[in-house]
């Protein structure tokens, strides 16, 4: 905007790297986590996320095949095979720089160097892993020989992590069950509210009766009131009409706490609809009901879409009210949120089961984020931009 | 039953619920109670006409008034009750306020509480301001946008998770996969750790330090040149305690490079940041932070494409700066958009739970009052106490309540 004048910022440049730099810092801790996601246990406690992007030098003790495997070869006794796949590891990824039979000396040799064992032969071992084990009499013992390499290995991922934390039935902290209670108490927590908020809406926004303009007083004024205060009082009260802790609890409870933004945003944008079509469609004959249906909620698809995605994403990421109306001393009705905190207590270091169960849950959030952006910036801008 | 299933049932039951009650009350009114046929078809259609908005209103109404506006009135009362052991409660005057009030750990969250209240909505709409700005004018400016909202979508225990990462510690010797402790470890204490632990703060403070100094001087002018020309006695009684805000702010600006200048941070050794009294607090805000600033740039960046591009124009033939234009032509013109953020943010740290919940769980002198609420009343049971704590959030809610309301009545007529 400030070109308009036709001076072209000398500082477009600095703009680019300040923005650059704002948007990876932003960027930075979630992608930290889902890079973490993909790393085994042993990975994330020993190096940092950010240096698994690159080919890391790793110090790994590895071991021969077992001495009851040699074969005879001419008057010597041989055991051969690749140190890698004798770890259980692939051939072929990682490259071994230096090496040694000794943990005080883990880098006496170079690849292709042959070390002298004494009794135990002579141990030649290649870049990839490869190696020859030579001895002049039948060796003994139950292991193979240790041998300590330096090697670099490329960055390495796997979706364990996600086969454990979903499909995995013998795995009590798994997220399955709790993904699905998350979306068994989303989605109604989602729609019905909509459809109490739009007829008041309606009614608030195009029709005239007495105390209107103080019960659009109270729903702005309700729209702060913290929900805090509604625990103890609901809890009782659901107590005392029989649901106790549950579902239905949960739902209600969200219904009653997404009504204010429901009706402020959806009132705010019936009101803007023209004037015209509602009088010429009363002109028409039509009555209230219908031209609720039949124009109001067609044309206020945009308002409505906008308060769906709020209210998803609020239910779903929320754990105050799931722990206060749900949850029960069984734990059946768990949602992620809590699960989480749950890890997050027990499970504090197991930085893979965490970061991937985060993951999940916030990766439903995230899909419907990028995919209804447009919206959620609607809604937010007819909600606070007054 | 399976949730699943019940979980449909009740949309299926919810959805045709609402649909049935508000077509079959419709028609009971106009086709049964008050025709509009008949002798007396005009006076039925006004009758009905003044019925309706309140069967349009009904479920909302009921729903607003049982899950938000009674429990206010309910949470009042049992901040005045205590629960009796066999059931029942009784009256019990004040003494729940006067017990919290005895609670270190009370201040110690109303403290946190003011902390949050300072910074989080502050720095939220600083940063949103500045990526609202800068983003406007680059050509992937949308995509730097939907970047930065993104947090917004992340759950607080999610985000939890992710800045716990950040801040994890390994014991010294070994490599660190906290970020936050490897960045730190990279100072060893020469000269470039002098420079950004200590010169750069210090400086970034007094620059704050003299910014709030001259704000607290240009709202109390008015009051020390006796000038009360068309402004209430409220008005002024604000404008002196948004001063005396001021003072108190330039002192703690003060004392905090005097620290600065004093201290010898532990160089090389790892650091457990979530359990460092005080500095905790503000690991904690930044998770806050990271994720309102989104909202505000939106809304921001949304205030400033509004703004008409005549005065910009003007001010470029007058030949002002970037800087000139941005905080002198752009920033007055939008400061009504910024109140709003930053009162809608105020609120959202208000009700920060789940944050610390996750992260701290008010230990180590964390603690905030939506926290130390959910202490009393679910860990210890002592609803009473719970309650008043609840009624303090409320208070400290109600005067952006009394805006927003007053400012939406102004905006109806």
């Amino acid at each position: 905007m400030d070109n308009i004048a036709g001076t072209k910022s000398s500082l477009t440049w600095a703009v680019h790297i300040s923005v650059a730099l704002l948007v990876t810092l932003w960027l930075f801790p979630t992608v930290g986590l889902l890079v973490s996601s993909f790393r085994t246990a042993d990975q994330i406690a020993t190096s940092g996320w950010w240096a698994s992007m690159f080919p890391s030098e790793q110090n790994l003790t590895l071991r021969t095949a077992a001495p009851d495997t040699a074969r005879p070869e001419g008057a010597l006794f041989v055991i051969d095979g690749n140190l890698f796949v004798e770890d259980g590891k692939e051939a072929g990824k990682s490259e071994i720089s230096v090496w040694g039979t000794s943990s005080r000396e883990i880098s006496a040799y170079k690849p292709g160097d042959t070390a002298d064992l004494g009794d135990d032969g002579r141990l030649t071992v290649q870049a990839n892993g490869d190696y020859r084990l030579e001895s002049d009499t039948a060796p003994e013992g139950r292991r193979g020989e240790r041998v300590f390499v330096t090697a670099e290995a490329p960055p390495e991922f796997t979706l364990r992590n996600y086969q454990n934390v979903l499909f995995d039935p013998k795995n009590r902290e798994g997220m399955a069950k709790a993904f699905f209670n998350t979306l068994t108490v989303t989605i109604p927590a989602t729609i019905i509210p909509i459809l109490i908020a739009a007829f008041a809406a309606y009614a608030l926004a195009w029709m005239d009766f007495p105390g209107r303009a103080l019960l659009i007083a109270a729903v702005v004024a309700l729209l702060v009131v913290p929900l805090q205060l509604a625990l103890i009082p609901l809890l009782k009260f659901h107590n005392q009409i029989g649901i106790g802790k549950g579902y239905i609890g949960v739902w209600l409870a969200h219904t009653g706490f997404g009504l204010p933004l429901a009706i402020y945003l959806l009132r705010n944008y019936m009101v803007g609809l023209p004037r015209d079509i509602i009088e010429n469609a009363r002109v028409d004959g039509a009555t209230e009901f219908q031209i609720f249906t039949k124009i109001i909620l067609p044309l206020s698809f945009p308002a409505l879409a906008s308060f769906a995605i709020f209210q998803f994403l609020w239910t779903w990421n929320d754990l105050l009210v799931a722990l206060v109306f749900l949850i029960d001393a069984t734990g059946e009705t768990t949602v992620m949120t809590k699960q989480i905190v749950e890890l997050l207590g027990t499970r504090g270091g197991n930085w893979e089961i965490l970061a991937t169960s985060a993951f999940v849950s916030i990766s439903v959030p995230l899909i419907v984020f990028f995919a209804m952006q447009k919206y959620l910036v609607r809604g937010l801008l007819a909600g606070s931009v007054k | 039953m399976h949730p699943a299933l019940q979980g449909l049932l009740t949309i299926i039951v919810g959805v045709g619920g609402c649909v049935g009650y508000f077509y079959f009350s419709n028609q009971l009114l106009d086709r049964v109670l008050f025709p509009a046929r008949g002798p007396n078809a005009g006076r039925n259609i006004n009758r009905a006409n003044m019925i309706r908005p309140w069967l349009f209103l009904a479920p909302a109404l009921i729903a607003l008034g049982l899950y938000l506006a009674y429990p206010v009135v309910e949470t009042m009362r049992l901040s005045l009750t205590e629960r009796l052991p066999g059931g029942g409660s009784k009256f019990v005057g004040l003494d729940n306020y006067t017990q919290m009030l005895g609670e270190p750990k009370f201040w110690e969250a109303l403290q946190n509480n003011f902390l949050w209240l300072l910074i989080v909505p502050a720095m939220s709409t600083a940063f949103g301001l500045l990526a609202a700005q800068l983003t406007d004018r680059i050509g992937w400016g949308n995509i730097a946008k939907s970047l930065i909202f993104m947090p917004m979508a992340i759950s607080f225990v999610g985000a939890a998770v992710i800045w716990k990462l950040i801040y994890d510690t390994r014991p010294a010797g070994q490599d660190q996969i906290g970020v936050l402790n490897a960045i730190w470890l990279l100072f060893e204490g020469g000269f470039g750790s002098v420079l950004f632990l200590q010169i750069i703060p210090v400086l970034l403070l007094a620059a704050f330090g003299a910014a709030v100094a001259w704000l607290g001087y240009a709202l109390i002018r008015p009051l020390l040149a006796g000038n009360r020309a068309g402004q209430g006695a409220a008005f002024m009684l604000l404008r002196g305690l948004a001063a005396l805000i001021c003072t108190a702010l330039v002192v703690s600006a003060l004392s905090g490079i005097l620290k600065l200048l004093t201290v010898s941070p532990p160089y090389g050794e790892p650091q457990t940041w979530l359990t460092i009294p005080f500095y905790n607090n503000f690991f904690l805000m930044a998770v806050l932070i990271w994720i309102q600033t989104g909202f505000a740039m939106v809304i921001l960046s949304a205030a400033l494409r509004g703004i008409p591009e005549e005065t910009i124009e003007a001010a470029i033939i007058d030949g002002a700066n970037p800087f000139q234009i941005f905080f002198k032509i752009k920033v007055p013109q939008i400061m009504g958009t910024v109140v709003v953020v930053w009162t809608t943010i105020t609120i959202v740290v208000l009700k920060v739970f789940d944050i610390v919940f996750a992260m701290t769980n008010g230990q180590w002198e964390t603690q905030v009052l939506a926290n130390y609420m959910y202490d009393k009343l679910f860990r210890a049971s002592d609803w009473g106490v719970g309650s008043a704590a609840a009624m303090v959030i409320m208070l400290l809610v109600t005067p952006i309540l009394i805006w927003n309301v007053y400012n939406a009545r102004k905006e109806m007529k």
